[in-house]
């Protein structure tokens, strides 16, 4: 499919002014419905993450089970100052309290990316956007060649221009943990910390309210270092480029250099 | 412009066109069914008429999760209030024989009651779990008498919609909806781990809601009040300078 049309050589071989109407016929790089959910995801998580963090000031200290606050021993405590006087932080200081808004702004932005990821999880089991995009071939899951793929990787080596139109192996898997893992895990241990919803979606199974809560927390640390590396890569690959093929889904500009 | 842009724009068009009026709609069945929260206002009301809405479809008769004796917290841990003054401590001294929790608004026969008349109402003794919005949580068991009861025995009128329920303290008032009131988990408790409630935990009377976050179970509650229309109390958002007014939501289930 991507070989139909080569970005590359339209946008050499054209004159500018056959260039807007050739590059209006290729099949962006990137659908709409894509770029539109990336988006709205990545803005609803950094409001997720800042406010969230904002919560965990509150009461850095993690338990495992159902029950777990200052008088019990935690199962780890992350060594910040707090902003409720109550927690010992060994800080001489506490924070101002910021959970009103956070806790607002947690739960919108929850609304939106599970609207978002509902409307992304249908679109790309009928849409074909998983078949197509996401399942890697069956002959790239080959030891050998995933451990090709995994040197590359870790080589830094600068993808090849094909890959521009396709995602490889790694990515495809990466990205398929990330959708069906971590994102209905984040969830359901977030509703699991509901006290109207923990009859719907149990704690229990989980280890408890707070092994929830601790379950939560690591899962954001893993979203954190997906996010790092997913931009990480983006860089690697070619900032503007790849960016362009997220915002406007055009991949018709010649290689950026080094 | 190709006819496939053309098709997406048609198609984006008429997508946003029925979100949008499906939006308008879902706002107008809220309101009609009183699913609109007090602090439905400002950015963050959308997400939180969201909550509200899908809470109530959701949520309206399911159980909090109770517990086993076993499960019972050694080390509770009583959240500090803010002072509490002389005309408490008068009370404490007499053994809270003279506390009193006034009922009013809109019910047929406005009451008073004492600590021991309450305790001679059909009690509910349940394990329950208490969780903080901080994070933190602990398991005890809870005896009180359902508000139901209260509700019942003082003739609410059909058209009450909200109970507000104020502390000594004149800051902590609260008020939750019809349904989390006459849920059968909904207590005014005066017990806690088969003892009269400890002052620190909010004795000799506090509001226990199971299905709500620790700062909805105010201490120390003096007074219920049955009404249709929280705009009357305080600044309207349905809960004090401890609540809505310190920017923290009036629904609490989440």
């Amino acid at each position: 499919m991507r070989l139909e049309f080569d970005g590359y050589s339209v946008h050499s071989a054209c004159t500018i002014g056959t260039l807007s109407r050739m590059t209006e016929t290729i099949r962006p790089r990137h659908s709409l419905f894509v770029r539109v959910t990336h988006w709205l995801t990545v803005l609803s998580f950094l409001s997720l993450l800042v406010t969230g963090v904002e919560i965990i000031i509150s009461h850095p200290r993690f338990y495992w089970g159902e029950t777990g606050n200052v008088n019990t021993r935690p199962l780890f405590t992350i060594p910040i100052p707090s902003s409720r006087s109550s927690v010992p932080t060994g800080y001489g200081y506490v924070l101002p309290d910021q959970n009103g808004w956070s806790r607002y702004l947690h739960f919108q932005s929850a609304w939106i990316v599970a609207g978002t990821g509902l409307l992304y999880v249908a679109f790309g089991f009928f849409g074909g956007h998983f078949r197509r995009n996401l399942l890697p071939a069956r002959s790239d899951l080959s030891p050998k060649r995933l451990g090709i793929s995994i040197a590359h990787h870790l080589r830094f080596e600068r993808p090849s221009s094909e890959e521009a139109w396709s995602y490889n192996v790694l990515q495809r898997l990466t990205y398929l943990v990330v959708i069906f893992l971590c994102f209905p895990l984040i969830i359901w241990t977030g509703l699991a910390m509901s006290p109207a919803f923990e009859s719907l979606v149990p704690a229990t199974v989980l280890g408890g309210h707070q092994s929830a809560r601790t379950i939560h927390f690591f899962m954001t640390g893993f979203l954190v270092v997906f996010l790092l590396l997913h931009v990480l890569m983006v860089v690697l690959a070619g900032f503007r480029n790849r960016m362009r093929a997220m915002i406007s889904g055009r991949v018709t500009e010649p290689q950026e250099r080094v | 412009m190709n006819k496939l842009s053309r098709r997406q724009i048609i198609t984006t068009g008429l997508a946003a066109t029925a979100a949008a009026s499906g939006l308008a709609v879902a706002g107008k069945l809220a309101g009609r069914y009183g699913l609109i929260p007090p602090d439905s206002g400002g950015i963050y009301g959308p997400g939180e008429t969201l909550t509200y809405v899908a809470q109530r479809v959701l949520t309206r008769h399911t159980l909090a999760r109770e517990f086993s004796q076993s499960q019972i917290s050694n080390d509770p841990f009583a959240n500090p209030v803010d002072p509490l003054g002389e005309e408490f401590q008068r009370f404490q001294s007499g053994a809270f024989v003279d506390w009193r929790l006034a009922v009013d608004g809109m019910i047929a026969r406005p009451a008073f009651f004492s600590v021991a008349e309450l305790k001679s109402f059909p009690a509910r003794t349940q394990i329950t779990m208490i969780g903080c919005e901080e994070g933190w949580t602990y398991i005890a068991e809870w005896t009180g008498v359902p508000l139901s009861h209260i509700l019942e025995l003082v003739g609410t009128l059909p058209q009450a919609r909200y109970v507000v329920y104020r502390s000594i303290q004149p800051e902590a008032w609260d008020s939750i909806d019809m349904a989390e009131a006459l849920h059968p988990q909904t207590l005014v408790s005066y017990g806690m781990n088969g003892v009269d409630l400890p002052v620190p935990f909010g004795g000799p009377l506090r509001m226990r809601i199971p299905r709500q976050l620790g700062y909805k179970n105010v201490k120390y509650i003096t007074r219920l009040t049955i009404t249709d229309n929280l705009k009357q109390f305080g600044k309207g958002l349905g809960s004090g300078e401890l609540g809505a007014e310190d920017g923290y939501a009036w629904y609490a289930g989440i």
